[in-house]
């Protein structure tokens, strides 16, 4: 066996590890025995109980509705504080850079847990303490991901435009804002994720009744088996597959990305 | 194509958010919203889901739904004050605990209508925690047993020693609950599972610590599909459970112990919190309705105190052990009632210590 | 663009971190320095060293190391192969091998859980093919299993990244220097990697120390990490000022290691954006 062999054969074996247990859900999803080694017939019975069924139902538009709503509030947000944190004397822009660090490099339990302490003084936990700590985590992710862009921004075009008689909004709208919207859009997109995937601070900060499909989950596994989890599974897995599949259309620019990015830094 | 493809997902997000909001609304039949919103705490898998709908619908009621797993992590949750509850459904001794600090309020019974239907034996049941009978609702009762698979098991399996003897080492399943665990370990060394003895509790703490390695895991909930689906032979569950075990397996079988068990009563309060007395009332009131009762039965078929259900039964339901224990076998079963912070405490630290090890 | 005024703009998000980030710190760092009745103490600081909450730091530590030496492991011949293989292909597997990583992860250890338990997928091919069944589940082997399944992704995009940027002039001008393939790969492509390994790291270390989620769904209860203990300080125990002086120590430790490795999640995150 040459080498070469060899390799596709580890790459293979890589692959199966990574995916044969998503391929189970995948299958049992549609096993009509709730036995998770036997088969039992083909059925769709699974997916239509969970579509009927509310607290799932509900856990998916809150997740969606969390992720969504989070990642606009901390783009917004993290654009206004990227452009401020890149504005700034060296000192102030070296301590916004640590401040933004630290949810990233805080462990997700301390994170919430710290959340939770603070918000039991003042807010009764519901959906808006779990929106309130998501943009805190995803802020720090927007801005990483607007700053790079700031950073390459030609200013020279801009102050070029204001010499021609531009406004500045204008300017910085025309010219600019269309260098740093990649950067945004990756930003919102990340907040997007990182939102939709986790799992301990929302359980640490949501209250009565809220659940996202993570806490959802997790409650429903502690409690035994049930075959709907598998059809969600399969579910999530093909959205999941067919969103990045849209969106990494252009895959060979992320090499390039990346490079740059870390030539950077 | 990369900005179009992201507006396009945007948009359809928004979309998708928007019909989220609209698949919310409830049919044409029910009571509109009257803005009311009642926080309900109980143990998770112990209501159908269908019937807070239904509660909606009927009143225009809103129920936030949570759950937790254990007396202790209820009691976690409800004191540390981030959510206000209204309603709670906790085990007997912490039920009293909750009573005797204060946290509960009286419950007009007499207000109701079909607290009736819940037999009387149930609240003199009660009184050991509820002295004044105005505090809790019975909601479910049963016992403590071991579900275990006749195809995997020899012998008769009639004693805790089971559990304890090294004979089904890596096949048993414990109770991820500190008093049931100790409870169970008590009785078998002959003790009572109320005892504040210092040495006796220690005693079963090393008899547990010595069982660790045979124990497979500690769940909770997970304990009786874990033995369905095979992985384990026998697991400690509450006599509800074993009905569901043996319809998903018709080779399990439940069985209390001869040297006793907890014969346990989980009942609801009302928090002192709670504003809307009048809505919490109708939600209990709807919960001992014979339909609404019944419902509730089919889903978890725990034995139920509501005699309007037990009539409804089939003589086959009614006459299985497992849904009505019989008074032989709660003959030997103890009552838990709470016990003082220093035992508590005492408690606490040996669990911590068995599970850290 | 006029300086002060842009600076401005960056105020919301002062006033945000201020609130969300700092304050929050403020308080679990005020519970950790008292007890229950309110008056100062660094017991529960120094509650970490206990005989308790050792054995589950050291076991926390362990298996997060392991799991991570295991991710590069399988990670780092998966970019030499893939280097050294044909282009075209090379974006739509390393796409395929990032995909799991955005499937929700709860769901993925549930897809473990299966094939280990005891009567699970594995052991029940093993039955078949008239094997003893193997003890997988319940055991801190199990947990090792599930952090790598978790992780691995997030180890092998930077390595990955990594490897394959190398330019091939350098491996190229290497090999007419005379270097045979060894040379190449432990004094070109082994330090020219460490940054996309210690990224790696970052992402795939300091979760894994304070995971407490796959260790109580892979664990059967019997396995308790630091990550557990806290959690049941806050959940069950109701013990917050133990369990706060734990966060904190662990955000003390979280610090140091990721200052030692130096690298920033900024740079991973960067190359996780698309």
């Amino acid at each position: 066996m040459t080498g070469k062999t060899l390799g596709k054969i580890y790459i293979a074996l890589i692959l199966l590890f990574l995916y044969a247990p998503i391929a189970v859900l995948i299958v049992l999803s549609f096993n009509a025995s709730r036995s998770r080694v036997v088969w039992g017939g083909f059925t769709l019975q699974w997916y239509t109980s969970l579509v009927e069924n509310s607290s799932i139902m509900g856990a998916l538009w809150t997740t969606f509705g969390l992720a969504f709503a989070s990642a606009l509030i901390s783009s917004v947000i993290g654009l206004l504080g990227a452009i401020g944190i890149y504005s700034m004397r060296r000192r102030g822009y070296q301590i916004m850079l640590f401040a933004t660090n630290i949810p990233m490099i805080n462990a997700d339990i301390v994170t919430g847990i710290a959340l939770l302490l603070w918000f039991v003084r003042f807010l009764p936990l519901g959906f808006t303490s779990v929106l309130l700590a998501h943009v805190t985590f995803n802020l720090p992710y927007v801005i990483l991901c607007i700053l790079p862009k700031l950073r390459d921004m030609d200013i020279y075009q801009y102050e070029a435009a204001l010499d021609l008689g531009a406004g500045e909004l204008y300017a910085f709208i025309r010219i600019l804002m269309p260098q740093i919207l990649p950067g945004v859009l990756s930003g919102f997109l990340m907040a997007i994720t990182m939102s939709m995937d986790d799992f301990v601070i929302t359980y640490f900060t949501k209250g009565a009744g809220v659940n996202t499909l993570s806490t959802l989950i997790y409650g429903e596994i502690r409690k035994g088996i049930k075959p709907e989890m598998y059809a969600l599974s399969t579910v999530l897995f093909f959205i999941v597959l067919l969103l990045l599949i849209l969106v990494n259309l252009p895959y060979d620019r992320l090499f390039g990305k990346i490079d740059t990015t870390r030539r950077d830094l | 194509m990369k900005k179009l493809t992201t507006v396009v997902l945007i948009g359809s997000m928004i979309v998708s958010l928007l019909s989220g909001c609209g698949a919310s609304q409830d049919s044409a039949e029910s009571v509109p919203k009257t803005g009311e919103v009642l926080t309900v705490f109980n143990y998770s898998e112990y209501l159908d889901p269908d019937m807070l709908d239904k509660f909606t619908t009927e009143t225009g009621i809103e129920i936030k739904y949570e759950e937790a797993t254990t007396p202790e992590e209820l009691y976690t949750k409800y004191k540390s004050g981030g959510i206000s509850y209204d309603l709670i459904c906790t085990s007997d001794y912490m039920c009293k605990r909750l009573i005797d600090e204060g946290e509960a309020q009286p419950i007009d019974f007499s207000a109701m209508k079909y607290t009736p239907n819940i037999n009387k034996k149930f609240w003199d049941f009660n009184k050991a925690i509820d002295p004044s009978g105005t505090y809790a609702l019975p909601y479910f009762w049963g016992t403590i047993g071991i579900l275990y698979d006749t195809t995997k098991v020899s012998g008769d399996i009639d004693s805790w020693d089971v559990l304890f003897n090294g004979d089904y080492a890596g096949e048993i399943i414990m109770q991820d609950s500190m008093r049931d665990t100790f409870m169970i370990t008590l009785k078998y060394l002959g003790y009572s599972l109320n005892t504040t003895d210092e040495s006796q509790i220690r005693e079963a703490a090393e008899l547990l610590k010595k069982q660790k390695p045979d124990v497979e895991a500690y769940l909770v909930d997970e304990a009786r599909d874990e033995v369905v689906a095979g992985n384990a032979t026998m697991a400690v569950v509450y006599s509800g459970e074993a009905f569901l075990g043996h319809l998903y397996n018709p080779d399990l079988e439940y069985v209390v112990p001869k040297e006793g068990s907890n014969v346990w009563i989980d009942s609801w309060l009302m928090t002192k919190n709670c504003t809307d007395t009048e809505a919490a009332q109708k939600f209990l009131d709807f919960l001992c309705r014979p339909d609404v009762a019944m419902a509730n039965f089919e889903f978890i078929y725990y034995s139920t105190p509501n005699d309007a259900v037990i009539n409804q039964m089939d003589d086959e339901l009614k006459n299985d052990p497992a849904i009505i224990p019989s008074d032989d076998a709660t003959s030997v079963c103890e009552v838990c009632t709470t016990t003082d912070s220093a035992t508590t405490d005492l408690y606490n630290e040996l669990w911590k210590e068995l599970k850290a090890q | 663009m006029n300086r002060s005024r842009s600076r401005l703009l960056g105020v919301p998000y002062i006033i945000w971190v201020i609130g969300f980030t700092v304050i929050p710190i403020f308080f679990i760092i005020t519970k950790a320095i008292t007890d229950s009745n309110g008056s100062l103490t660094i017991s529960n600081l120094t509650a970490i060293f206990d005989q308790l909450h050792r054995k589950a730091l050291i076991m926390s530590v362990e298996l997060a190391f392991i799991s991570t030496v295991l991710c590069i492991i399988l990670s780092y011949p998966v970019a030499l192969i893939l280097r050294s293989s044909h282009i075209r292909r090379k974006n739509i597997i390393l796409f395929i091998l990032i995909l799991p990583m955005w499937m929700n992860f709860i769901l993925r250890i549930l897809a473990m859980q299966m094939i280990i338990s005891n009567n699970g997928i594995i052991n029940h091919v093993l039955k078949l093919m008239g094997m003893e069944p193997l003890k997988l589940i319940n055991t801190p082997g199990a947990i090792i299993l599930g952090m790598v399944y978790d992780y691995l992704p997030y180890m092998l995009l930077p390595v990955l990244n990594s490897i394959l940027s190398i330019p091939e002039d350098i491996i190229e001008a290497a090999k007419d220097l005379g270097s045979d393939r060894m040379h190449v790969l432990t004094r070109i492509i082994l330090p020219l990697s460490l940054g996309g390994v210690g990224s790696g790291v970052t992402m795939v270390l300091i979760p894994s120390m304070t995971e407490f989620v796959i260790a109580n769904i892979l664990g059967g209860g019997k396995i308790q990490l630091l990550g557990n203990i806290i959690e049941q300080e806050f959940t069950v125990s109701m013990n917050w000022n133990l369990g706060s002086g734990l966060s904190v120590t662990l955000m003390a430790f979280v610090l140091i290691t990721s200052f030692i490795f130096g690298r920033h999640k900024e740079e991973t995150a960067a190359g996780l954006a698309l």
